[in-house]
């Protein structure tokens, strides 16, 4: 055994093996996540500039008390409770209309539905921008006008911008979400349909308490993923308002905040506090709902 | 795509110049140069060009690379913050620069240059771009405030333009462009300030106090947008479509005549010429009206400071090209002829060779360099330091969309906003 080559009992051996196999993605997970984040934690506790950087303590967090920063927290959690309204329960019928067999042309309503997602955020942004123009020729107006409805100033008015963000964002997500439940619905056996059948199920009470409860862990998914997704939204923004400064801030997100602080502003201390701010938030908030969800308590049941 | 273009054609001039040069000439020194604004890349081609024809032994080669706005600027702040990746030289917009001074200074002092032509230019133009004694950055315009007027429209109204010397004279105008023709007197910016500031110069004012505290609270401030918020009340001032005069929906519009009169800073000159063709002929360029005879007329506004940075590993070559590119003689004319910039050396501004046709002469009706030299003794640089980013952002996404199109009030919004500013960090 020992008269093996030094290379040899390395590639044999049973113990080093498992961490010669994880190494890549150790390695990368140390270097490109957890090192920035360490470093960015470190960062909040400093003023950063060139050649002079310096503890200032607590003082980056006692700056969050900024109006700004609330109205953008304001208009994040207003986006996520919107998206979360719309974009899981009718993707979540699509898919179902989808799967069922009757349904026809499935594959042209698939793609067609899927292709938006396909679109790079930056070119949609910027046609919705052109859409949402306030001039009486553009495509909105001209559609509100067709009932009667003056000119808006879509994008510059605080009560009206929720509308193209949220268009753009229905449009977009739409698609991947009906991918996500298309899948969840694949996951229930056959069988489970035709014993409803022999037990008399209406289609509503099929839905109701056959996918719905088998699609529940999709659904638990979906709402994570756009939690974080509607709380770290920032290039719809940007490319909505053609720029990160949207009038009176309307458009500003907590993202866009930290951009302005960190990037535009050059305060990259402050920029790594709304940043670490932000992680907490999401983290809480999506913990409350998984629990809420019972999605710790059903592992420890099963 | 015209990116790509600019690109293909800088090489594909390139090429050509290393190909006629002698082989007994020494090898270029390449010099890495940013810039945000692609208008930029043919004037500074073409001044390298003319640089090797002058100094044989100490070519140069330009290696240009040209970014959106924001990514150029964010890259920069990182490669000076992180101490690697920076170019030789490089073009920072005024409105950023206050954040490359910040900590200890990454640029390198243009003294050397800059010095010897003081009198030559208008001083402000580089006082701006200065920290403790050090210039570090020279601009490319004085950027001076005039107005355009539709000389159509006021023929139209029967408004002599030669008769508007204060601003209650250009109320008044408005009053009748209003009532004769029916589109506004002019048209008020809520994102930018541009329109505006020569408001506060002319009493003496400005955005920042004289040591660099934001001072938005300012009865000056509260006179100025006073004057244009009544312009809206009255119907002679409407907020620009699409919310400034940078907007596609405000060149459509200007286009078709619908404002008698656009108060820019003179390189707005550009837009007309690119966006604004049927106006061709039109268009007049007057000094600012004043709230009292005898104020200042203009304000220098805007600009965009070349500066070379403390990575450059041919620092003495990129100090002297940048001299030679923006402070000669030939650097200026250049600025004006491709450009059509207000160059900073003022000694050009009556000399004939201004007078050659391009498309900016052919564009106006009168001859644009009269207003400028008119009013060369009263335009006064604004105020920059550190706090001229956040005041900036401030100014564009709150205080003019809430004073114009929410025509709310104004002391209580500059009250607020200047509340908000002193609490804000730089």
């Amino acid at each position: 055994m020992n008269k093996m080559p030094f290379y040899k009992r390395f590639i044999y051996n049973q113990k080093l093996a498992p961490y010669v196999f994880t190494a890549p993605f150790v390695i990368t997970f140390l270097v490109f996540f957890l090192y920035p984040v360490i470093s960015s934690i470190i960062m909040t506790f400093q003023n950063i500039l060139p050649g002079r950087v310096e503890f200032i303590g607590l003082e980056n967090y006692r700056r969050l008390n900024d109006p700004i920063f609330f109205k953008a927290l304001g208009l994040n959690l207003r986006y996520t409770l919107w998206t979360l309204a719309i974009l899981i329960p009718v993707p979540m019928l699509l898919a179902v209309l989808l799967n069922n067999k009757h349904m026809r042309a499935k594959n042209f309503f698939r793609s067609t539905l899927f292709i938006p997602a396909l679109t790079s955020v930056v070119v949609a942004g910027t046609i919705f921008r052109l859409m949402y123009g306030e001039l009486p020729g553009a495509l909105m107006n001209q559609i509100i006008g067709l009932v009667g409805l003056k000119p808006i100033k879509w994008l510059r008015l605080a009560d009206y911008a929720m509308i193209p963000l949220l268009s753009l964002a229905v449009w977009r997500w739409t698609g991947v979400n009906i991918l996500y439940f298309l899948a969840g619905l694949q996951n229930i056996p056959p069988e489970m349909y035709e014993a409803a059948n022999i037990d008399g199920a209406n289609p509503w009470q099929v839905f109701r308490h056959l996918i719905l409860p088998m699609l529940k862990p999709t659904t638990i998914y979906v709402i994570t993923i756009s939690i974080y997704g509607g709380m770290a939204m920032f290039t719809e923004s940007y490319m909505l308002w053609g720029g990160n400064r949207s009038p009176n801030n309307i458009g500003t997100t907590i993202v866009g905040y930290l951009y302005r602080k960190g990037f535009e502003e050059n305060n990259m201390g402050y920029g790594n506090t709304i940043g670490v701010v932000l992680l907490l938030i999401v983290l809480v908030v999506n913990l409350l709902q998984l629990l809420a969800n019972g999605f710790f308590r059903k592992e420890k049941d099963a | 795509m015209r990116r790509l273009l600019t690109l293909v054609l800088a090489i594909a001039m390139l090429l050509s110049l290393m190909m006629v040069a002698p082989a007994s000439a020494a090898e270029p020194t390449k010099l890495e140069f940013w810039t945000f604004q692609a208008l930029h890349v043919e004037f500074y081609e073409k001044m390298a060009e003319i640089w090797n024809e002058r100094n044989p032994d100490r070519q140069i080669e330009l290696v240009v690379t040209s970014l959106g706005y924001d990514d150029m600027h964010n890259k920069l702040l990182i490669a000076l913050q992180s101490g690697t990746g920076a170019p030789d030289f490089v073009d920072i917009e005024i409105g950023k620069y206050a954040n490359y001074l910040m900590g200890e200074t990454q640029l390198v002092p243009l003294n050397r240059v800059v010095e010897p032509e003081l009198d030559n230019i208008v001083r402000s133009r580089v006082d701006i771009y200065a920290k403790d004694g050090n210039y570090y950055g020279i601009c490319f315009h004085v950027g001076a405030s005039v107005t355009y007027y539709n000389q159509e429209i006021l023929e139209a109204a029967g408004v002599d333009v030669n008769s508007i010397i204060t601003w209650d004279d250009f109320a008044e105008a408005g009053k009748v462009v209003l009532e004769k023709t029916g589109v506004p007197m002019a048209t008020v910016e809520a994102n930018d300030p541009w329109f505006f500031l020569q408001t506060l110069s002319q009493q003496g004012s400005d955005l920042l106090t004289p040591e660099g505290e934001p001072n938005v609270n300012s009865d000056a401030m509260k006179k100025a947008l006073g004057f244009y918020q009544q312009m809206v009340k009255d119907g002679t001032a409407m907020v620009a479509p699409g919310g400034g005069h940078h907007a596609e929906e405000y060149y459509g519009f200007m286009n078709f005549g619908g404002a008698a009169s656009v108060t820019m800073p003179f390189w707005y000159m550009g837009r007309f010429t690119d966006y604004m063709p049927d106006l061709k002929g039109k268009m007049l360029v007057m000094p600012n009206p004043v709230f009292e005879v005898g104020q200042p007329r203009s304000v220098g506004l805007g600009g965009t400071g070349t500066s070379v940075t403390n990575q450059s590993q041919h620092q003495d070559l990129a100090v002297d090209f940048l001299g030679f590119a923006k402070l000669s003689e030939e650097g200026n004319l250049k600025i004006w002829e491709i450009m059509g910039f207000d160059p900073i050396r003022k000694s050009l501004w009556g000399s004939e060779e201004l007078k050659k046709p391009n498309k900016f002469i052919d564009y106006f009706a009168n001859f644009p360099f009269d207003a400028l030299i008119e009013v060369q003794d009263e335009i006064p640089a604004i105020v920059v330091s550190e706090s001229l980013p956040k005041t900036m952002t401030a100014v564009r996404t709150s205080i003019m969309t809430r004073v114009f199109e929410g025509m709310e009030d104004i002391d209580t919004v500059l009250a607020e906003e200047q509340a908000l500013l002193e609490q804000t960090p730089n």
